[in-house]
C-alpha cells in the first residue's frame, strides 16, 4: 500500500490528478489493471508484466497494478470503453476467459471487437485430473466409461456452468460424442477447493490447470490423464500426454494477456508494443513466466488481434452448439 | 518429526527472519485494523515487494505469514472500538467488544482479546505440528454434503442469538440469505437480482457490505447528536487486563479454540464460520445471566480465539495437501510457486527449512503479536478520546479508501452507502446486524454446498444424509434446538409441581 494509493482517491475527487494525466502521448504512468480481487490469476498476469518490466528498465517508471473485481471482467472493460477509452498508460489483463465471456455475451452490449487487443505473452494449459486409485488409466479408459454411461462419473472444477473451466469439461464430453448438458458437474470456489473434493472423492475427474496441480505431481495422490496443450509440455510435465495425442481433439490453452481502450492512438498501442516485443525476448521474463507456473505464448499485436476475434468466434458457436446461448 | 521442528526454529530465530517476523506482526495488525485491507490485500501487495527484495523463500513466508496471523489480531481493534468489523474474522468480535468499550472497557478488552487471540492461535500452531497429515485426511473427507449439514448446524446454532427479539434475528438472518443469492448462480451460470448491472454479477462484496451495514450505519446514528458537544465516545479507565479476568474466560477460549481449529482446517470454511459458531456455542454454554451482547467477557473472548485458531487451522490443507485452506492460504501458496517451491504431500521431507522455518515463525510471530498488542491497547483505546466531530469524518475515511482501493470503482461506493442506509434504518428499527451478516456469509455457503450435492447426485435428496460425518451433523443441528426447548420446559414443568 503505497501512500499514493491511498491518496489517489482523494485527490481525484478534488480534481487535482487526472485530467493531466489522461492526454498524454507517451507512457509516463504506466498502470496494469487486474479486473480482479488481489491474488487470482489477471493479478499474476499484471504482476508478471510489473516486475519484468522493472527487472529489465523497458519502461522508466514502475507499473502501477489496480484491482477492478466485479463482473467477471464487465466491470473492468466498461470502465475502460466509457472513461479511459484513450488512456496511452493503461493495459488490462485478459485471458480466455475474458474471451469466452465476452463471447457468450456476458459483457453486455460489448462483444470484444472495441477494444485494442495488444498481446498475449504466457499461457496455462487444461488438464484432466484423476486420483491415483481411479480406475482409469487412460484418456481412453476415461472417455470409454463415460460414454458407457454419461450421468455415472462427476466432473467438477473452479467454475461456473458456462465457464472455462466447465467447457473443459464440456468438450471432452463433446469429444466422447456425449451431450455437455447431460454432464454431471459441480462448480466449486476455485482449483483448491476442487482438488479438496477430488482427493475425498466426492467428484472423479477435476478438469484443472497444469499449473495448480504441478504441486502434486510428486504426491503421487493424483493421475494426470491428458493435458489440454497442443504438444507435451518439458520438465515436471514431460510424462502426461496430451488428449491430442490419445486421439481426442480437445486443446484449452488459458493464455494471459493484455488489452487497452478502443481510442488509444497508434503511437501509444506501438509504443506498448515495442516494450512487450522486447520484453519476451528477456532471460528475467522467461524466468518469471516459469516461475510463476506458465508457459510460452506469445502472440502481439495484428497477430493477437486477429487470434482473439478469431476463438471470440469460434467459443460463440461452442456456446450456441452447447445450448448457453441461443 | 522433532529435528523438524529445531531446524525450523534455527531457521527462524535469525536475526534476519526474526525481524521480518516482527514487521509482518506489526503491518498485520495495522492492516487487520483498517476496515477493507484484510489479511488478503495485505500480502497480494507486499508479495512482489518480498520478491524484489530478494529474499530467500522461508523468509518470505515468515514475513507474509506474520502478516496473515497479524491481521487477525487487528480485526479485533476496530471492532472493539467503533463497532466495525476490521476483517471477516472479527464480526461475532463487535457483540461484546463494542459494549464493553462503552463500559468504559476498552483498554481491557483490547487486553483480553489479544490474550485471547495469544491462546486461541497457539493452541491451533501445536495442532498443526502434532496432527497435520491427520487432519488433513480428515478434511477431504469434508464434502459438498458435509458443507451442507455443517451450514444447517451453524444456522441452528444461531437460534442461541434469537434472545428478546426472535423474530428480527429472524429476519435479519433471512435479509443476509436474500443479499447473498445476488449475482451469478455457480449451479447455471444464470444472472440473479443482478438488474443488469456487471456490477453485481459477482454478487455483492463482503467488505462493502460489512463496511456500509457497521461504518456506515454507525455515522449515520453518531450524526444524529450534535458533534460540537460532548467528548469522545466513552471514557479509558483502566488500560491492562486482569489476570481474574482472563481466568474467568478461560473456558470460552480453551472451548473456542478447538472449534476455531477444526473449522479453519477445513478448506472449505474460515475465519467468519469459526468466528460465529465458537460464540453461539459459548452463549449457548455460559449465558446463564442473559449478559451476551451487552459486554460479557466471555463473548469477547470466544470468537477472538477462534477466528485466531481458524487462521492457522487453513495452514494444514495447504502445508500437508497443497491445497489452500482460505482465500489468504491460496495467496501464500502462490508466494511459494514464485520460489519454485512446490507445497504439497512433500513439502515437509523436500523443504524442511521452508515447512520448519514457517511453523516455527508461527510460534515467534504469535509471542511478538502478544507482546505488541498488550501495550499498544491503552494506545488504542485512546481512540475513543477523540472528539466526535473528529471521530465521524476521520472513519468516514477509512470507510471510503477502504472501499475504493479495492475496487477502484464508484459503483462500489454508491452500493456501500445504500446498504449503510438500509443498516441505519434497521438499527433504528431494533434490528441487529449480526444476524444479517451471519446469513449473508453462512447462506451462500449453504445454498452453493447443497447445489454442488444435488449436481453430484443428479438431484437425488438422500446424497446429503449418506455420510456417518452428515447424518452426526444433522443430528447435532436438531439437537441445538430442540434440547434447549426440552430442557426449559422440563425446568418449567417442575417448578410448577
Amino acid at each position: 500500500m503505497t501512500l499514493r494509493r491511498l491518496l489517489t482517491p482523494a485527490l481525484l475527487s478534488f480534481g487535482l490528478l487526472g485530467s493531466a494525466q489522461l492526454h498524454a502521448a507517451t507512457i509516463d504512468k504506466p498502470e496494469c489493471l487486474a479486473p480482479a480481487k488481489p491474488g487470482g490469476g489477471y493479478d499474476l498476469t499484471c504482476r508478471l508484466a510489473a516486475t519484468t518490466l522493472q527487472q529489465t528498465g523497458l519502461l522508466d517508471k514502475a507499473m502501477m497494478v489496480n484491482y477492478m473485481p466485479g463482473g467477471i471482467g464487465a466491470v473492468a472493460y466498461n470502465h475502460v470503453m466509457g472513461v479511459r477509452d484513450d488512456d496511452p498508460n493503461l493495459i488490462v489483463a485478459a485471458s480466455t476467459g475474458a474471451a469466452l465471456n465476452l463471447a457468450e455475451g456476458k459483457f453486455g452490449k460489448y462483444d470484444g471487437s472495441e477494444v485494442r487487443w495488444l498481446g498475449a505473452v504466457a499461457t496455462d494449459y487444461g488438464a484432466v485430473v484423476v486420483r491415483d486409485d481411479a480406475p482409469w488409466q487412460t484418456l481412453d479408459d476415461l472417455m470409454k466409461a463415460l460414454k458407457k454411461d454419461p450421468q455415472g462419473i462427476v466432473f467438477g472444477a473452479g467454475g461456473t456452468v458456462g465457464s472455462q473451466d466447465w467447457m473443459k469439461a464440456a468438450l471432452i464430453a463433446q469429444a466422447d460424442e456425449v451431450d455437455p448438458r447431460k454432464l454431471r458437474y459441480v462448480s466449486f470456489e476455485g482449483g483448491g477447493e476442487s482438488l479438496a473434493a477430488l482427493l475425498g472423492n466426492h467428484i472423479q475427474v477435476f478438469t484443472g490447470d497444469l499449473s495448480e496441480i504441478e504441486s502434486q505431481l510428486e504426491g503421487g495422490k493424483i493421475r494426470v490423464l491428458a493435458a489440454l496443450s497442443d504438444q507435451r509440455q518439458e520438465g515436471a510435465f514431460a510424462d502426461i500426454p496430451t488428449a491430442k495425442e490419445q486421439g481426442y481433439d480437445v486443446e484449452w490453452p488459458i493464455w494471459r494477456g493484455y488489452y487497452m481502450g478502443e481510442n488509444v492512438s497508434d503511437g501509444a498501442y506501438q509504443a506498448w508494443l515495442d516494450v512487450f516485443t522486447k520484453l519476451v525476448d528477456t532471460e528475467e521474463f522467461k524466468q518469471a513466466r516459469h516461475a510463476r507456473g506458465l508457459f510460452p505464448f506469445t502472440k502481439l499485436g495484428t497477430e493477437f488481434e486477429q487470434y482473439v476475434q478469431e476463438r471470440i468466434a469460434h467459443f460463440k458457436s461452442l456456446s450456441q452448439e452447447m445450448g448457453l446461448i441461443k | 518429526m522433532w529435528d523438524f521442528l529445531l531446524q525450523g526454529f534455527e531457521v527462524a530465530l535469525t536475526p534476519l527472519n526474526l525481524g521480518l517476523a516482527f514487521i509482518g506482526a506489526l503491518l498485520g495488525t495495522l492492516f487487520g485494523a483498517l476496515p477493507g485491507i484484510g489479511p488478503i490485500n495485505g500480502i497480494a501487495i507486499l508479495m512482489p515487494l518480498a520478491y524484489t527484495l530478494g529474499l530467500p523463500a522461508e523468509s518470505a513466508l515468515i514475513l507474509l505469514a506474520g502478516i496473515y496471523t497479524g491481521a487477525e489480531y487487528g480485526g479485533r481493534i476496530s471492532s472493539i472500538l467503533l463497532n466495525v468489523p476490521g476483517d471477516a474474522g472479527a464480526v461475532m468480535t463487535t457483540l461484546d467488544g463494542h459494549p464493553l468499550a462503552k463500559k468504559g472497557l476498552a483498554g481491557p478488552a483490547l487486553g483480553l482479546s489479544a490474550v485471547s487471540s495469544f491462546i486461541g492461535a497457539t493452541i491451533a500452531i501445536v495442532g498443526l505440528t502434532l496432527f497435520a497429515p491427520l487432519l488433513a485426511a480428515f478434511a477431504v473427507n469434508f464434502g459438498p454434503a458435509e458443507y451442507f449439514a455443517l451450514m444447517v448446524f451453524a444456522f441452528s446454532s444461531l437460534s442461541v442469538m434469537m434472545g428478546k427479539d426472535p423474530i428480527k434475528t429472524l429476519i435479519g438472518a433471512v435479509l443476509g440469505v436474500m443479499l447473498a443469492t445476488v449475482g451469478v448462480d455457480s449451479g447455471t451460470g444464470v444472472m440473479r437480482f443482478t438488474g443488469g448491472m456487471p456490477e453485481l454479477y459477482d454478487g455483492i462484496d463482503f467488505v462493502v457490505l460489512v463496511i456500509g451495514m457497521f461504518a456506515i450505519s454507525e455515522i449515520l446514528l453518531m450524526l444524529e447528536h450534535d458533534l460540537t458537544k460532548g467528548g469522545g465516545m466513552a471514557p479509558v479507565g483502566r488500560v491492562m487486563v486482569s489476570m481474574k479476568e482472563v481466568m474467568f474466560c478461560k473456558g470460552a477460549i480453551l472451548r473456542s479454540s478447538l472449534i476455531g481449529f477444526v473449522i479453519g482446517v477445513l478448506p472449505g470454511t474460515g475465519a467468519s464460520v469459526a468466528g460465529a459458531v465458537s460464540y453461539t456455542t459459548e452463549k449457548r454454554i455460559s449465558d446463564r445471566e442473559g449478559t451476551f451482547g451487552h459486554g460479557d467477557m466471555r463473548g469477547l473472548a470466544a470468537p477472538e480465539a477462534a477466528n485466531n485458531a481458524s487462521a492457522a487451522g487453513s495452514f494444514v490443507p495447504m502445508l500437508t495437501l497443497g491445497i489452500p485452506g482460505s482465500g489468504t492460504t491460496a495467496i501464500l501458496l502462490g508466494a511459494l510457486m514464485l520460489y519454485n517451491i512446490t507445497p504439497g504431500p512433500m513439502l515437509f521431507t523436500e523443504q524442511p527449512r521452508v515447512a520448519g522455518g514457517l511453523i516455527a515463525s508461527l510460534y515467534i510471530g504469535n509471542v511478538m503479536l502478544l507482546l505488541l498488542n498488550l501495550p499498544l491497547a491503552g494506545l488504542f483505546a485512546r481512540v475513543l478520546t477523540v472528539p466526535r466531530w473528529a471521530l465521524v469524518p476521520g472513519i468516514a475515511l477509512l470507510a471510503f479508501v477502504g472501499v475504493y482501493q479495492l475496487h477502484s470503482d464508484l459503483m462500489a461506493i454508491f452500493l456501500m452507502l445504500a446498504i449503510g442506509v438500509l443498516g441505519y434504518v434497521l438499527r433504528k428499527f431494533g434490528f441487529s446486524l449480526a444476524p444479517i451478516v451471519l446469513g449473508f456469509v453462512l447462506g451462500e455457503l449453504m445454498e452453493e454446498n447443497l447445489r454442488r450435492a444435488l449436481a453430484m447426485s443428479g438431484g437425488d435428496v438422500a446424497v446429503l444424509f449418506q455420510s456417518t460425518l452428515a447424518i452426526g451433523l444433522w443430528c447435532a443441528a436438531v439437537a441445538v434446538v430442540v434440547v434447549p426447548l426440552v430442557v426449559s420446559g422440563w425446568k418449567r414443568r417442575r417448578a410448577s409441581a
